[in-house]
C-alpha cells in the first residue's frame, strides 16, 4: 500500500490542474454568453477570442 | 472574488497610456437591446451593423442576453446606431448604460461558480478516496485515506459552504428558521463528527457527504441566483429603456434638458410625434392629442390654446406650445405612479412553494434528528454512536433535492419561455401565474394595436382621393387611409396645395377643386360622435370613412385558450361602451365594463383579489399601471408605455398575444414539476430516513441517496416541454 503514497498526490495534482482550468475559463468570461458562443461557432470570419468580462475601468 | 482596488488599477496605467489607447479608452459604452436576434446570422448581421458605423470601435452581441455592447467615439449617438440596426432588419433599443452598470459583471454569480469548481473539484477527490473505503480499506490505511480526505474537505467546506452558513447566521440571529439552518448544521455536524471518528481511528467518516452536499447544494443556489439575476436585469432593462428628455423654449432659444430640469412656468415644445412631458395649458398650436395610454379612449381629441393637457399624452399632427402648470412629482402621470406604489404596498409577500415546503420541513428535520439522538442515548447508552445516527439523519434528510427542485425547473420554464418572448421580470411570477383563475383585460393597446384600421365599404375613387389627402399626416386615421388604399391596390390621388390643419383635417385641391378630409365639423358633415372622419369633394356631398380598432395578433387565441382552461376572461376599459362591447363580442369575452377610471380598474382588481380569485391582468397603458401591480400577476406587451412595463410582472416581447398562453402552459407544467420534484425528495427521504433511524446508514448508503434523488430531480426539471 505504500504506492498510495505518490498515487494520492499524482491524482489530487491531476485534479488540481482540472480545477485550475476551470478557474481559467471563469476569470476568462466564457460563462457570460453560453448561447452566443454557441451560434459564433459557425460563423466564418469570428474573432477566436471569447470576450473578456466587462472592463473593471468602468467602476472608476 | 473582489477586484483589486479599481484607483489603485487606474493609477498605475493613467500617466504612461499611449495615444491610441487613451482614444479608446475615452469611448463612451453603449448598450443596445436586440430583442429579436436569436441566430448566428442574426450575431454576424448586427455586428456588422454596428462596425459600419463610422466612430464604433468595437461591436459584440452577447445572444443570452440579447444584448449588444458598442465602444464608440464620444460623440456618436445612439441614433445612429439603432438606425443602421434597423437597415439589416434588427429592432433595436437603447439602453441607459448608467442603469445597467454594475449589472453586467455579476459578482455574486461568479462567486458562487467558484465554489461550485471547488466543491465538485473535492467531492471526486473525496469520493474516489472513499471508494476505497467502502470497498474494504482496513487500520492504518483506512486512516490514513480519512486524514487526506479530511484535508481536502475541511477546507473545501468551510470556503464553499459560505454562502450557507451566513444565511443561516442571519436566520438565526433574527430568531428564525430557514433552509439553510439544517443545512449548515448538517454540513458543519457531518465535519466535525468526520473529523472525531478520523482522529479516533472510526469507521465511519462522512467527509465525501459533507463535501457533496455542498456541491449539490450550490448548484440550486446558483440556478436560483441566475433565475433572479435575469429577472432582475430585466426590471432593471426596463428601466434603462427611456431616458426622457424635454425641449424647453428659453430666451436663449431651444434646449434639450431632462424632464426633471422643468419648472413650472417653462414653455416647453411639444413636435408631432412625442408625448407631453409635463402637465400644461396648450400656449401656442393646433393639433390632436392621443390619450389612448392615460384614457383607453382610442379616438384621438383635438386641441387648440388654452386646451389642458397631461403628461404622458401623444402629440398627433401639429407642432406645438405647452406652458408646463405642474412638473415631477405633482403630474398626473407621477400620479399615477403612486397609484401604483400604493397597489403593491397592499399585495402581500408571495410565498413560494419552496418557501412553504421549508416553514415545516426545517423543524421536522431538527426535531427527527434531535429525537433520533436522545432515544439512542436512552437505549443504548452509547453517546458516540447517538450522535452518529443523529448525523447520518441530518445528512440523508438535508433538503439537497428540495434546494435543486424549484429553481431547476425555474431556470427550464426561464428559459423556455425567454424563446418565446415573454420576459419574466420577477421570480416568482410563474408560479403564481399557474395559479390563475381569471384573466382581466385592458383593450386599447392591448387586445387591440392601438392603431385603427378602415372599417367602412368606400367607392374606391373616393378611397384614391381621401388617400391623397391623407398622405401628407401623421394622425393614425390617415395613415389607416393611406394603408387602405395601398391594400386595394388604389393609386393615391395627387393633391395640390396640401395642407394640414392640426385638429381639423386636411385640405387640398384635387382637379381644380377644394377638397377636405376632417372631422365631421371640418367638412360640414352631421356629427355622429362616432370614430371617423370625413371627405368632401367640391359641393359633393361628405363620405364617410369609419373606423375600428384592429386585434392584436393572437387575442382571439388567447382568449380561447384560456377559456378552453375555465378561466374567466374579462375587459375592463376605459374607452367608450360601443367600442368596448364590440370587442367583447368580436372575441367571446365573458364580461366587460366601459369607461372605468384608472382607480376603478385598481378597485375591481383588489375586488377580485378579496373574493379570493388569483387575477391575472393585461395591459399597457398608464391607466392600467395601478391595475398590474395589484394583480395576482400581471403582463404587458412590450409596446406598452414603460409604466406598464415597469409595473407587470411579465413583458411580452413579440407582438403576437398567443404567447400568453403558451407560457401559462409552462407555468402550470412547471408548478406540476416542482411539485413532483418535491415527491421525490419525499420519497427517497422516507426509505433513507428508517435506515438512518434505525443506525444501520453508512457513509455509502447516505452518498447514494444524496445523489440520487438530486440527480432524478434534475432530470426531471429537464423534462418541462
Amino acid at each position: 500500500m505504500d504506492i498510495l503514497v505518490f498515487l494520492i498526490p499524482v491524482s489530487l495534482s491531476l485534479g488540481a490542474l482540472g480545477l485550475l482550468a476551470f478557474l481559467w475559463t471563469l476569470r476568462s468570461g466564457q460563462f457570460s454568453d453560453p448561447e452566443g458562443d454557441a451560434a459564433r461557432i459557425l460563423l466564418d470570419d469570428d474573432d477566436l477570442a471569447p470576450q473578456p468580462p466587462r472592463p473593471s475601468t468602468k467602476r472608476r | 472574488m473582489t477586484a483589486a482596488c479599481p484607483a489603485c488599477g487606474g493609477a498605475a496605467f493613467a500617466p504612461v497610456r499611449p495615444a491610441a489607447a487613451r482614444a479608446a479608452s475615452e469611448a463612451r459604452t453603449l448598450i443596445l437591446s436586440l430583442p429579436d436576434i436569436h441566430c448566428a446570422g442574426c450575431i454576424a448581421g448586427a455586428e456588422r451593423a454596428l462596425s459600419g458605423v463610422p466612430g464604433v470601435v468595437s461591436a459584440r452581441v452577447n445572444l443570452t442576453l440579447k444584448r449588444a455592447t458598442v465602444r464608440a467615439a464620444p460623440g456618436l449617438a445612439a441614433e445612429a446606431l439603432t438606425e443602421a440596426l434597423a437597415r439589416a432588419g434588427h429592432r433595436a433599443l437603447e439602453l441607459d448604460a448608467a442603469t445597467l452598470a454594475g449589472s453586467g459583471d455579476d459578482e455574486t454569480g461568479r462567486a458562487l461558480l467558484l465554489a461550485i469548481g471547488v466543491s465538485g473539484f473535492a467531492m471526486m477527490n473525496v469520493m474516489l478516496l472513499s471508494v476505497s473505503v467502502w470497498s474494504g480499506a482496513e487500520a492504518a490505511t483506512r486512516d490514513f485515506l480519512h486524514w487526506v480526505s479530511a484535508a481536502i474537505a475541511l477546507p473545501v467546506v468551510a470556503f464553499a459552504g459560505r454562502p450557507f452558513f451566513y444565511s443561516a447566521w442571519g436566520a438565526l440571529r433574527a430568531r428564525r428558521l430557514n433552509m439553510d439552518v439544517p443545512i449548515s448544521l448538517s454540513i458543519i455536524l457531518a465535519s466535525c463528527m468526520s473529523l472525531f471518528e478520523t482522529w479516533a481511528g472510526g469507521r465511519h467518516a462522512y467527509f465525501d457527504a459533507a463535501v457533496a452536499l455542498t456541491f449539490f447544494l450550490l448548484l440550486g443556489r446558483y440556478l436560483d441566483h441566475r433565475a433572479r439575476a435575469a429577472a432582475r436585469s430585466a426590471a432593471r432593462e426596463l428601466t434603462a429603456l427611456e431616458s426622457p428628455k424635454a425641449i424647453r423654449l428659453a430666451s436663449s432659444g431651444r434646449e434639450t434638458v431632462a424632464i426633471s430640469e422643468l419648472r413650472v412656468g417653462d414653455l416647453v415644445h411639444v413636435a408631432p410625434g412625442m408625448r407631453a412631458p409635463v402637465d400644461g395649458v396648450l400656449a401656442e398650436g393646433v393639433t390632436d392629442m392621443d390619450r389612448s395610454h392615460l384614457t383607453g379612449e382610442t379616438v384621438p381629441v383635438a386641441a387648440g390654446p388654452g386646451a389642458v393637457v397631461s403628461a404622458g399624452e401623444m402629440n398627433l399632427t401639429g407642432p406645438v406650445t405647452l406652458r408646463a402648470t405642474a412638473v415631477g412629482e405633482d403630474t398626473s402621470l407621477r400620479r399615477m405612479a403612486e397609484l401604483v406604489a400604493a397597489a403593491e404596498r397592499g399585495r402581500g409577500v408571495y410565498q413560494t412553494l419552496a418557501d412553504r415546503a421549508a416553514r415545516f420541513y426545517s423543524p421536522g428535520v431538527h426535531l427527527l434528528a434531535l429525537s433520533a439522538f436522545l432515544f439512542w442515548v436512552w437505549h443504548a447508552g452509547d453517546m458516540r454512536f447517538a450522535l452518529n445516527v443523529a448525523v447520518a439523519v441530518l445528512i440523508i434528510t438535508c433538503p439537497c433535492a428540495l434546494g435543486l427542485a424549484a429553481p431547476a425547473v425555474a431556470t427550464a420554464a426561464a428559459g423556455r419561455l425567454f424563446r418565446r418572448g415573454v420576459l419574466l421580470k420577477s421570480g416568482d411570477a410563474l408560479e403564481r401565474l399557474a395559479e390563475v383563475d381569471v384573466a382581466v383585460f385592458d383593450k386599447t393597446g392591448t387586445l387591440t394595436t392601438g392603431r385603427p384600421r378602415l372599417a367602412t365599404e368606400a367607392a374606391p375613387e373616393a378611397l384614391a382621393a381621401a388617400a391623397g389627402l391623407a398622405a401628407g399626416s401623421a394622425h393614425p386615421y390617415a395613415r389607416a387611409l393611406a394603408e387602405a388604399a395601398e391594400a386595394a391596390g388604389l393609386a393615391p390621388v395627387p393633391v395640390s396645395g396640401l395642407l394640414e390643419r392640426p385638429g381639423a383635417g386636411m385640405e387640398g385641391e384635387i382637379a381644380g377643386e377644394a377638397a377636405r378630409l376632417g372631422s365631421a365639423a371640418f367638412t360640414g358633415a352631421p356629427d355622429d360622435g362616432g370614430a371617423a372622419i370625413w371627405l368632401r369633394l367640391g359641393e359633393a356631398p361628405p363620405v364617410r370613412f369609419g373606423f375600428a380598432d384592429e386585434f392584436r395578433p393572437g387575442a382571439a387565441a388567447l382568449v380561447a385558450a384560456l377559456k378552453a382552461r375555465g378561466i374567466g376572461t374579462m375587459l375592463l376599459s376605459g374607452d367608450g361602451a360601443e367600442a368596448v362591447e364590440a370587442a367583447r363580442a368580436a372575441l367571446a369575452i365573458d364580461h366587460a365594463e366601459a369607461r372605468v377610471s384608472p382607480a376603478e380598474k385598481l378597485e375591481r382588481l383588489n375586488a377580485l383579489a378579496a373574493a379570493g380569485r388569483k387575477a391575472l391582468m393585461v395591459g399597457d397603458g398608464l391607466n392600467d399601471s395601478g391595475a398590474l401591480a395589484a394583480a395576482h400577476v400581471s403582463a404587458a406587451p412590450g409596446s406598452g408605455l414603460d409604466a406598464a412595463r415597469v409595473a407587470a410582472d411579465m413583458v411580452l416581447l413579440n407582438a403576437d398575444l398567443s404567447a400568453l398562453a403558451g407560457a401559462m402552459e409552462t407555468a402550470r407544467c412547471a408548478r406540476r414539476r416542482i411539485l413532483e420534484n418535491f415527491g421525490l425528495a419525499a420519497a427517497y427521504n422516507l426509505v433513507a430516513v428508517p435506515i438512518a433511524l434505525a443506525g444501520f446508514c453508512t457513509p455509502l448508503i447516505a452518498a447514494l441517496a444524496m445523489s440520487l434523488s438530486s440527480i432524478t430531480v434534475s432530470l426531471n426539471a429537464l423534462r418541462l416541454r
